[in-house]
């Protein structure tokens, strides 16, 4: 019986074996000292299935293409995503725990702070829901004057998005175009109520301001320079081959999925979701006003861009409306209960200092109930629930966050794409993390 | 590309309703009940409580054991299609006699309806209730969130975690009302905790990267640290 053993060497110093070929097998030696292959050499195959490690990266939290302290941790087959896993909570403010020690009026600096590219809109938001709460009915300038802050804040919230999507993607001019209107609406709100970002513009009952004189006038400039910039923007990027070649197809949803995974806003209808809170469910009377509203057929990111600049050119149409449309008359509601009396009054008369003590000290109180209204904020469904005991502070406020819950839906768009894929997906989706968090 | 895509309607199962219009002088109790309602109590009259109308939106109470069944029938039934999960919260009030309650906010798009389903918990029982998320997968981070503030359990959740919160986080649940609002503990002794765990077990290397920072920090500060001041009260 020839035993075997195994020589590590090459019989040649040069690495060859005798006929030449390279000596990569290993070598016996049987008992008469013949030296022997042990197995024939290997015949030339397509290369094998290179199977690497897994890789664990993480993304963020301090990662400028996350949008905010947004932590991916991604597995990766070399390039391709194979699990996500979305971390969140670095912003956490508890700020519905604070609500519920706030009367309602104190809570409205809050919902600045959620969603900051929204802050006129979480007020108003706010101020709905508080308002079917009390069971008030705002006046028809203060209707008219909402709807141009909320479509003014809708423009600024999707100007930062193209923008930073556009960084995020390669392109930085449209950043800058979009950043100067957005300066300008700034200036606006401004003069409007004396704040840029954090605006408060709402009361429960009306606004913290009636519009100043000749506002109007510089709303009209802006709404005349605007729709170039929104055109400048869309002739730059939008058949540009880089920024096609990078977002279609990717992070696709189907309508039926966006459903289930409870998307909304652009993120539904660029999945062709036909679904606009503002057409659908109304309120400070949207269904008056002429407007369309952009659906997509694909899902991907593409889609949801194109949904985003038409929803720009929309706002454009119904602001035009609502600058026409804007009556005369008093912007707060006429009852003592929740709006402040004027300041000489309070210091002359005394059930208007009665009323002024009073609404400050122990504030409004609503009925005992519970609501939940919801509006279009420009990352989708957005609305506040409030629950109240009859006291003057709620039980419990909720917010009800648009970007948190299309945020969960990542790790289904993501898996299966490119790791670059992932910040263009990441940007789609279009989260504020302060609304995440809350 | 796979599938082909379809645009959905909302408000497709019922064309002849009139157009949505904005609500006005919207009752405070009382109108009319979504025609849900009804139903839900001839299908399932075991599970069902009762229902009220309150500033428009109508109400559901219904026993937790068997909530899941309830939101699948309402999501599959062809007359009802709440195929849309809005919102999953709870609300604890002041009175602590009032038990907690879970609510589900859900919406029919086809139909254009809005649906508040509650279940109430009450106080020294399990909290514990049925996932929704084999019906809703957005249901996910929704019933986490629930879970970090609350301490709600939902049972069949596949990844039950607390997700604003850290993972080990101990001093409660932020939302409950015997919760205080600055927190169980000062802020000192929630650092002193976190530095006195074993990282390497727990910590990620950014954290592990905060802890050796301590000891780089001014002797004065860190005697003041140690000696659980309270620190931005």
């Amino acid at each position: 019986m020839a035993t075997k053993r195994t020589i590590e060497v090459a019989l040649s110093t040069t690495g060859l074996d005798r006929e030449g070929r390279p000596q990569r097998v290993p070598l016996a030696v049987d008992e008469r000292g013949q030296v022997t292959t042990l197995a024939p050499p290997p015949a030339l195959e397509p290369e094998p299935e290179l199977e690497g490690e897994h890789m664990l990266i993480n993304l963020g939290p301090q990662h400028p293409a996350t949008h905010g302290v947004l932590r991916l941790v991604l597995e990766l087959d070399g390039e391709t995503v194979v699990r996500c896993i979305p971390h969140i909570g670095y912003l956490h403010c508890g700020f519905e725990k604070i609500g519920e020690y706030r009367q309602y009026n104190q809570i409205i600096p809050w919902t600045d702070r959620e969603d900051y590219l929204n802050s006129p809109g979480n007020n108003i938001a706010f101020a709905l829901g508080a308002e079917r709460l009390f069971g008030v009915e705002i006046t028809e300038r203060c209707t008219v004057l909402r709807v141009i802050a909320l479509e003014l804040s809708r423009i600024i919230s999707h100007l930062v998005w193209v923008g930073t999507t556009c960084i995020d993607i390669g392109a930085f001019t449209p950043f800058l175009w979009a950043f100067q209107e957005r300066e300008n609406i700034y200036n606006l709100l401004e003069g409007w109520v004396g704040a840029r970002l954090t605006t408060s513009i709402s009361r429960v009952g009306g606004m913290a301001a009636d519009i100043p004189d000749g506002w109007l006038d510089g709303l009209r400039g802006f709404l005349k320079t605007f729709p170039k910039t929104v055109a400048e923007v869309d002739k730059m990027v939008t058949r540009h081959g880089i920024w096609v070649g990078r977002t279609i197809g990717l992070g696709v949803m189907t309508a039926d999925e966006a459903i289930n995974y409870g998307l909304s806003g652009a993120m539904a209808r660029a999945s062709g979701v036909a679904w606009d809170m503002r057409k659908d469910f109304p309120y400070l009377d949207y269904e008056t006003y002429d407007f369309d509203v952009p659906v997509g057929v694909n899902g991907d990111v593409y889609d949801r861009f194109l949904v985003r600049m038409e929803e720009l050119r929309q706002s454009v149409r119904i602001l035009e409306q609502a600058v026409e449309r804007l009556p005369d008359g008093p912007v707060n509601v006429d009852d003592p209960r929740l709006i402040l009396p004027p300041k000489s009054k309070a210091t002359s008369e005394m059930e208007s200092m009665i009323h002024h003590f009073k609404l400050v000290m122990e504030g409004p109180r609503p009925p005992v109930g519970e609501v939940y209204v919801p509006v279009e904020s420009p990352k989708g469904e957005k609305g506040y629930y409030f629950v109240s005991d009859g006291t003057a502070k709620p039980v419990r406020w909720r917010i009800r966050p648009p970007s948190f819950v299309n945020l969960s839906a990542i790790p289904k768009m993501v898996e299966g794409h490119l790791l670059s894929d992932v910040i263009a997906i990441n940007a789609s989706i279009d989260i504020v993390m302060g609304e995440i968090d809350r | 590309m796979s599938a082909p895509f379809t645009v959905v309607h909302a408000g497709h199962a019922a064309p002849d309703a009139p157009a949505p219009r904005t609500a006005r002088q919207v009752p405070h109790r009382g109108g009319t009940p979504n025609p849900s309602a009804a139903r839900l109590q001839a299908k399932f009259p075991q599970q069902y409580v009762r229902h009220e109308v309150m500033w428009g939106d109508t109400t559901v109470y219904v026993l937790p054991e068997r909530v899941q069944d309830v939101v699948r029938w309402l999501h599959d039934d062809a007359g009802e299609q709440y195929d849309y999960l809005v919102d999953v919260t709870a609300v604890e009030y002041r009175d602590v006699e009032q038990p907690l309650e879970v609510v589900w906010h859900l919406r029919s798009l086809p139909y254009r309806r809005f649906l508040r389903l509650k279940a109430q918990l009450p106080k020294g029982t399990p909290l514990r209730v049925p996932s929704v998320w084999p019906i809703y997968q957005g249901a996910d981070w929704l019933e986490r969130e629930c879970f970090d503030m609350f301490g709600i359990s939902f049972d069949g959740h596949p990844d039950l975690r607390r997700i604003l919160m850290w993972e080990q986080y101990r001093e409660g649940y932020p939302l409950r009302k015997d919760f205080p609002l600055r927190g169980r503990f000062s802020r000192a002794e929630q650092l002193r905790q976190a530095l006195s765990q074993n990282p390497e077990a727990k910590y990620s290397m950014e954290e592990l990267t905060i802890a050796d920072a301590f000891e780089d920090l001014p002797l004065d500060m860190r005697r003041r640290l140690a000696g659980g001041e309270r620190t931005g009260e």
